[in-house]
């Protein structure tokens, strides 16, 4: 790692001298454990954790994707059956994996583009703003990002409600050659947002970057409070103009940061779950299924075939581990570990 | 146009701005409360009802009296109260003694461990969700409420190490060695110096593990069968009912659920950054 050192910290020798370093070295021990042993005893109970409650899990995901694994399974009542690759065929013959993979990597696409390309907006507009106004937006901005999940959802699917929804009501205020109301329909009034896939996905790309936009400002806030002024200083002497600046300095200087935030929003919203489910009133829309719900939906879904739900499992955590390695290399090139 | 005329200008432009960003933030939030007041004349038209003008309570008062699924909302609150108050106890607990175990020792395997803190954090919970299903009914948890406290614990540990870490380090070491001279034990200087400068890294994350476990859905959905188990997320689907949708009640149910979730987050939403992104701000 960045820290080469192998000096023990917190134990072992200490500056004091001869006869006081015997006393330090009895009390150096915690109860009568070796100095050495101290980190790995403080330990314990998080490896326990991390190892039996998400390695192990994770492993045992893996074998259960090779498994027939159904309600007599999860009884007891019967030990599973190896079924060999039969859960993956199963899974790549169904037509709803490929719609999910699709819906799963074109909605984090179109997301993420949006999130950081609005956040980063809002994240140069509040470096712009005097200090009160800044935190003024600032408070708001954390609104949406607190609201839980389940909320978010909660409240797109009654803003996209076909009758008591306002987005219809906005659609028809703007004229009609910039919203024209769908085929055959003399208003916008009724059309319903959540039924179809393209429609749902709007609706949840929307929740999606409204909930996660204030994440990236505030990051790339305070990114741009970490560059030091005798930058733009020089760039002005210079006659650079504000475009110039922003691409030559300003985006340079902040690369680190966003490709952390890129990193950390495309797994976000591969894995989405909540808001989906809310939006399409759980797994009932199979065409409007991603990875996640079409995971979750084979698993619990009577009748119940954990070892499909584990196929498409793990096809989704192997492609969530190859942007995961990217974004430890990023963090450990930073990071003094 | 004067310089400090086009200045004047690009200031009223940016707060307006400003001020439009702020309107797009907190819209959606107020809508909910906002419907959660009103009439049902009001929340039922395609006009649009800025805000409530006859004020009703009517909403409130009947999800906290007659609930759902025939319990109270009561009931999924306190559901979801104990999950994520269990979760912040066991998990802190075990979080500040890795956490203690990284920031100040330096052992074999310790950037290994890093590391897998790191790639964990990323799983995908739902695909956990598989297998720790089945390892929660073989022990006998399925639809205990323990059950679903143990899953969100190791959803929440590594980036509550992640965190705490940072706030060890911030710590010098210094302060112990003194306290050590002065002839306290270890154990003793980790209670009395290390423990209290600690503690706002402490509360900083609990806050997060509370706020992952108390908005939980996908656990609490499917390890939890009978509706005295649900909590709050799983209670909200229940009103989405096949009669259409009774709006002021759903969202007299979740502003019950947001608020206590946006007043922790406020106090501690400068650590998520500095959490999440790490070195790359400087924050």
């Amino acid at each position: 790692m960045a820290n080469p050192t192998t000096v023990t910290r917190g134990g072992g020798s200490s500056p004091a001298p001869g006869h006081r370093r015997k006393k330090n070295a009895a009390r150096a021990r915690a109860g009568g454990l070796p100095a050495w042993s101290i980190p790995y005893v403080l330990l314990v109970p998080g490896l326990l954790v991390i190892a039996g409650l998400l390695l192990y899990p994770m492993f045992q995901l893996a074998v259960m994707a090779f498994q027939k694994v159904g309600l007599a399974q999860i009884r007891g009542t019967r030990p599973a059956e190896w079924v060999g690759l039969q859960n993956f065929e199963n899974v790549l013959a169904n037509d709803i994996f490929w719609s999910a993979l699709r819906n799963t990597v074109v909605f984090a696409f179109v997301a993420v583009s949006l999130t950081l390309i609005v956040g980063t907006a809002v994240g140069v507009l509040l470096h712009k703003l005097g200090k009160k106004m800044s935190l003024f937006v600032v408070i708001g901005c954390m609104f949406a990002w607190a609201v839980p999940p389940v909320a978010q959802g909660v409240i797109w699917r009654s803003l996209f409600d076909a009758e008591a929804g306002i987005v219809n009501w906005a659609l028809d205020l703007l004229p009609d050659w910039l919203a024209a109301p769908p085929d055959g329909q003399a208003s916008w009034a009724g059309t319903p947002w959540l039924n179809d896939v393209l429609p749902l996905y709007i609706a949840l790309v929307v929740c999606v970057v409204w909930a996660g936009f204030p994440f990236i400002a505030v990051s790339v806030l305070a990114g741009l409070k970490g560059i030091p002024n005798e930058l733009y200083e020089a760039a002005r002497v210079d006659g650079s103009g504000p475009w110039r600046t922003f691409t030559k300095i300003t985006l340079p200087m902040l690369k680190p940061v966003f490709a952390v935030l890129t990193i950390l929003s495309i797994i976000w919203d591969f894995k989405i779950f909540s808001q989906l489910y809310v939006l399409m009133n759980g797994p009932t829309n199979r065409e409007g299924f991603n990875l996640s719900m079409y995971a979750v939906a084979e698993a619990f879904k009577p009748p119940q075939k954990l070892g499909t739900g584990a196929a498409i499992s793990v096809v989704l955590t192997i492609i969530l581990l190859i942007i995961t390695v990217v974004y430890v290399r990023q963090i450990v090139k930073q990071e003094e570990m | 146009m004067t310089p400090l005329a086009r200045r004047r200008l690009g200031k009223i432009l940016l707060n307006t701005a400003g001020v439009l960003v702020f309107l797009y933030a907190v819209f959606p939030v107020y809508w909910m409360v906002a419907t959660g007041f009103k009439e049902n004349d009001q929340i039922f038209t395609t006009e649009f009802v800025p805000f409530p003008t006859h004020f009703t309570f009517d909403h409130f008062s009947r999800v906290l009296s007659e609930g759902i699924a025939n319990n109270s909302i009561w009931l999924y609150m306190r559901n979801s109260a104990i999950v994520a108050l269990g979760t912040v106890l066991i998990g802190s607990a075990f979080a500040l003694l890795s956490a203690t175990a990284i920031a100040r020792f330096r052992f074999k395997g310790r950037s290994v461990f890093l590391v897998v803190l790191l790639i964990v954090q990323m799983l995908p919970a739902e695909g956990l969700l598989i297998p720790l299903y089945m390892m929660v009914k073989r022990v006998g948890l399925g639809d205990h409420l323990l059950g679903l406290i143990v899953t969100q614990v190791a959803l929440t540990l590594p980036f509550g190490v992640w965190m705490l870490r940072t706030f060890v380090a911030a710590v010098p070491k210094s302060l112990e060695e003194a306290a050590w001279i002065d002839g306290a034990g270890r154990m003793q200087a980790f209670w009395k110096v290390l423990f209290p400068l600690v503690a706002p890294g402490l509360v900083a994350t609990s806050i997060f593990s509370f706020i992952t476990a108390w908005n939980d859905l996908v656990f609490a959905l499917y390890l939890m069968s009978g509706s005295e188990g649900y909590t709050m997320p799983v209670a909200l689907q229940y009103f989405f009912g096949q009669k259409g949708v009774d709006w002021g009640a759903i969202m007299a149910g979740s502003t019950l659920m947001t608020v206590p979730v946006v007043i922790f987050f406020l106090l501690v939403q400068r650590r998520m950054v500095s959490g999440l992104v790490a070195g790359a701000v400087k924050g």
